[in-house]
């Protein structure tokens, strides 16, 4: 088996493994509530989402809402925040949560009052009836809340919302914009060291010689700390840690792994040892009118997270006691494989959620946190913070996996689509702490007693991972669709926004483009005669009239391309349109999108996610490509790793189809792969040439435009 | 260990007893607890270190104390005047200008320059003076309508 179940729940939100509404939120007498959600702030502006619903489910204003930071010693677990589902599991949980809580307060507070609860008139909190009044602030106590969670209390309904679906600034900017610490690179703890870990840019079996006498006598230096091949470095100064670390380097050498692929599509083709049909339909009548026969391959290459601010922990040992500072996008996994590696009992250790920078994905903030733990056990009691260089991150952090893809279809005369077939080649798209028998954090695998390095795994269907989307949405009468998983991992992979979604939505929506010149159609009106599902078509033909698709005025050197998808199957809906000019290179000068998230809590947040998402995708598409050398990573610093400039952005528009009777779902990874499509649509469409390798750059169009001769 | 070094950071005058060659943005965020300038890549290739010197913005990073001693130096910290936010913070917060954040100091910094030399640029101009700054979440439209919009007022 790939695959492992995620933890699908069955009760709304996360009810399963947290039923006590004391486990929710808190109220305080000074008149604010505190809410406890194991989603965390990755800088998508969750919590701000979070704390619309707890205050709209309240009735109180938004500014009385505490959101708590996560912290396995008092939150829920929600899992990890990942995969657009935080407004669907966390969102839908607090909704029911504060619900019930509301219906308690306003029980007790008609009992206070001596009448009944529907004669009560309540304003933000405040309860009054007959003359007298009363509040939340004073009803509550521990008690209240110490009750199973019972989703019998009926939640507002969407008509009456007052402070969901109306834009709220986010609650994490201000200190942002002001510069005051916010990040746990900020963090200053007092007594606190610095550390740094000292690895080869590359995978390593193990650790040859180390010369450490030259910076024995740093001054500042506290400890050279070695397990294995783990080395690291305590100072009491960041930057000596820092000159540690890079003279460490020079004076160690390591024993090196198997070199890595050179053509990674065709070694991805040869290595597959599962291989998995996950969508078949037949209809042969329909099969026997195929006419034209059309076959293409598409390849995506390993994509690095790239955040600007490198991975960041800090760790505290004090009697035998574990307190750890991760940005982790799962900090109660995180607790699990800390344990695991560290031969520590789980209920010694709490590891508690600070922010980072953007997360995108599985990237390197578990592993920091296991570096910094490490380095803690030599500090005596002392903090340590570590944070990770600029090249340990591009080579250390795992990589969203390469896959390459083969589509197949045949048209009957009329120019309908009556086959289709897809198939995949990829590496696992998730190797997350908490899911694996070892811990998924690097220095366990270099330990004198190491771990082995967990392969990464999919998920199941129906979100699926590598053949995430890999199932097409359209309607054809003969499909078969199939996942050919690659085990062994010469290149680091894990989760990356949208996983395979991206690759899979790019080849699809390609694909459909070039099935549309074969019918000699326009690729609008030929989605839509495929297609459906109605919410689809609705994005579809909003963001075609947006972009004024059928205005479009032909110049030479220019086009424009459409992609769309739902995203995971059952999740948002989004079409893009690009327009490009391609001269030397390709530039996109405008994305137009349409979304359909069902209810939007935040519009802002939602067109904010979007739009970020679609120039995300517009960096990967264009530029994006982890290199590699035979023995790893060669990309480590941001001239071997280029993405998008301020002036190289497109003009981006966002179209938001609200649906305020439908359940809200997550915009985070929407636009991924509609955005890739779209450009790679419009590329092919300026440039009379279809380019099926990412990234778009000068190399790859050369060679298209060289094989096409 | 040689003369302290005399900085002025955001028009206050401190000395640091520390090696000359300690990059300057270790200085800020460790020795006098500024942490609103960061370490992004250390070599002057993201912007997330950005610091006005003599007003021109620099990466912390990447520059020695001793090459900044006794010049002016600016942090996001220090932007605003009276305590009150700069034009460009209130801009930023008006036009919600941000994702995660992280490179918002440098961008905030690297803007101010700017406008100092450039009070209503067009928007390219505001593009071209932000091309040494690097955004991974893909605010740069909001943060360019933030900078004209700052401009403007």
């Amino acid at each position: 088996m790939n695959t492992v179940a995620e933890s699908r729940l069955k009760r709304p939100g996360s009810f399963e493994k947290n039923p006590r509404l004391s486990q929710w939120l808190r109220v305080h007498r000074e008149g604010a509530v505190s809410i406890f959600s194991g989603k965390v702030e990755i800088g998508q502006g969750i919590l701000t989402a979070l704390a619309q619903i707890a205050a709209e489910e309240l009735g109180i204003a938004l500014e009385r809402i505490r959101m708590v930071a996560a912290d396995t010693s008092v939150s829920p677990d929600e899992g990890v925040t990942s995969g657009s589902l935080s407004i669907q599991d966390s969102g839908a949980a607090l909704r029911s949560a504060c619900a019930q809580a509301r219906a308690l307060l306003l029980e007790r507070a008609a009992a206070h009052l001596g009448v009944s609860a529907g004669d009560l008139q309540v304003d933000d909190g405040t309860v009054r009836a007959a003359g007298r009044s009363t509040s939340f602030w004073d009803c509550a106590d521990d008690a209240l809340f110490d009750c199973e969670i019972n989703e019998t209390a009926e939640s507002r309904s969407p008509g009456d919302y007052r402070v969901v679906g109306k834009p709220a600034p986010r609650r994490d900017l201000p200190d942002k914009i002001a510069g005051r610490p916010r990040f746990i690179q900020d963090i200053a703890l007092p007594g606190m060291l610095y550390g740094r870990v000292v690895r080869p840019p590359h995978n390593f079996a193990g650790l040859i010689s180390l010369d450490d006498s030259k910076i024995k006598s740093m001054p500042g230096l506290v400890a050279i700390v070695r397990d294995g091949g783990f080395v690291g470095i305590l100072a009491e100064r960041e930057d000596v840690a820092i000159s540690a670390q890079r003279s460490l380097r020079l004076a160690a050498s390591w024993r090196g792994v198997d070199p890595l692929p050179r053509d990674v599509p065709a070694w991805l083709r040869e290595h597959a040892i599962e291989h998995r049909v996950i969508s078949e339909k037949e209809n042969a009548a329909a099969k026997s009118r195929a006419a034209k026969v059309l076959e293409a391959s598409y390849a995506k290459p390993y994509i690095s997270h790239a955040s600007i601010g490198p991975s960041c922990a800090i760790a505290r040992i004090d009697d035998g006691k574990l307190m750890v500072w991760s940005h982790s996008q799962g900090i109660f996994n995180l607790r699990r494989d800390l344990a695991l590696a560290l031969a520590m009992r789980e209920d010694a250790i709490v590891v508690r959620h600070a922010e980072g920078a953007g997360c995108y994905g599985h990237n390197g903030a578990d592993d920091a946190a296991l570096d910094a733990a490490l380095l803690a056990r030599a500090a005596g009691g002392r903090p340590v913070q570590v944070q990770w260089m600029r090249d340990d991150e591009f080579a250390w952090a795992p990589c969203g996996p390469a896959m390459t893809l083969s589509l197949r279809a045949a048209l009957d005369p009329q120019g309908n689509i009556v086959d289709w077939q897809h198939e995949l080649w990829s590496n696992g798209h998730s190797s997350r702490p908490g899911r694996s028998q070892g811990p998924a954090l690097a220095a366990a695998w270099h330990l004198a007693r190491p771990h082995e390095r967990p392969s990464a795994i999919n998920m199941p269907l129906p979100a699926g991972a590598a053949d995430r989307n890999a199932i097409p949405i359209y309607d054809f009468p003969n499909q078969r669709v199939v996942n050919h998983y690659v085990h062994e991992m010469p290149v680091r992979t894990s989760a990356l926004r949208s996983l395979g979604a991206y690759a899979n939505v790019f080849a699809i929506e390609s694909f459909m483009d070039e099935l549309a010149r074969a019918a000699e159609t326009d690729p609008i009106a030929f989605r839509l005669r495929n297609l459906e599902d109605p919410r689809g078509r609705a994005v579809i033909e909003a963001a075609a009239r947006r972009a004024g698709w059928s205005n479009w005025k032909p110049a030479e050197g220019r086009g424009h391309g459409i992609g769309f998808a739902k995203y995971k199957n059952l999740g948002a809906y989004c079409a893009a349109i690009a327009e490009v000019e391609v001269d030397h290179e390709v530039r996109v000068n405008r994305l137009v999108l349409a979304v359909d998230v069902g209810l939007v809590i935040n519009p802002d947040g939602v067109i904010n996610q979007i739009e970020g998402g679609a120039i995300q995708s517009t960096s990967w598409t264009l530029k994006e490509e982890v290199k590699l050398d035979v023995r790893g990573i060669a990309s480590l610093d941001w001239e071997g790793y280029p993405i998008l400039k301020f002036s190289e952005v497109p003009a981006v528009e966002v179209e938001l189809i609200d649906r305020p009777e439908l359940p809200a779902a997550g915009a985070g990874e929407a636009a991924q792969g509609p955005t890739a499509a779209a450009i790679a649509n419009a590329v092919a469409h300026a440039l009379g040439l279809r380019v099926r390798e990412l990234p778009l750059t000068y190399e790859k169009i050369a060679a298209a435009i060289s094989q096409s001769m | 260990m040689t003369e302290p070094l005399r900085l002025i950071v955001n028009g206050a005058e401190t000395a640091l007893d520390v090696d000359p060659h300690t990059p300057l943005l270790y200085a800020l965020r460790n020795d006098l607890g500024l942490k609103a300038t960061r370490f992004g890549c250390g070599s002057g290739q993201c912007g997330a270190c950005f610091v006005l010197i003599d007003g021109h913005p620099a990466p912390a990073c990447d520059t020695p104390l001793w090459s900044a001693a006794g010049k002016s130096i600016t942090t996001v910290e220090g932007l605003g005047t009276g305590g009150g936010l700069h034009p460009l913070q209130n801009a930023f917060l008006a036009e919600q200008a941000a994702q995660c954040g992280y490179c918002t100091s440098g961008i905030l910094i690297a803007a101010a320059a700017l406008l100092a030399k450039n009070p209503r640029p067009t928007e390219s101009e505001v593009r071209a003076a932000l091309d040494r700054n690097l955004c991974r979440c893909g605010s740069h439209n909001r943060m360019v309508r933030a900078v004209l919009r700052a401009a403007q007022e």
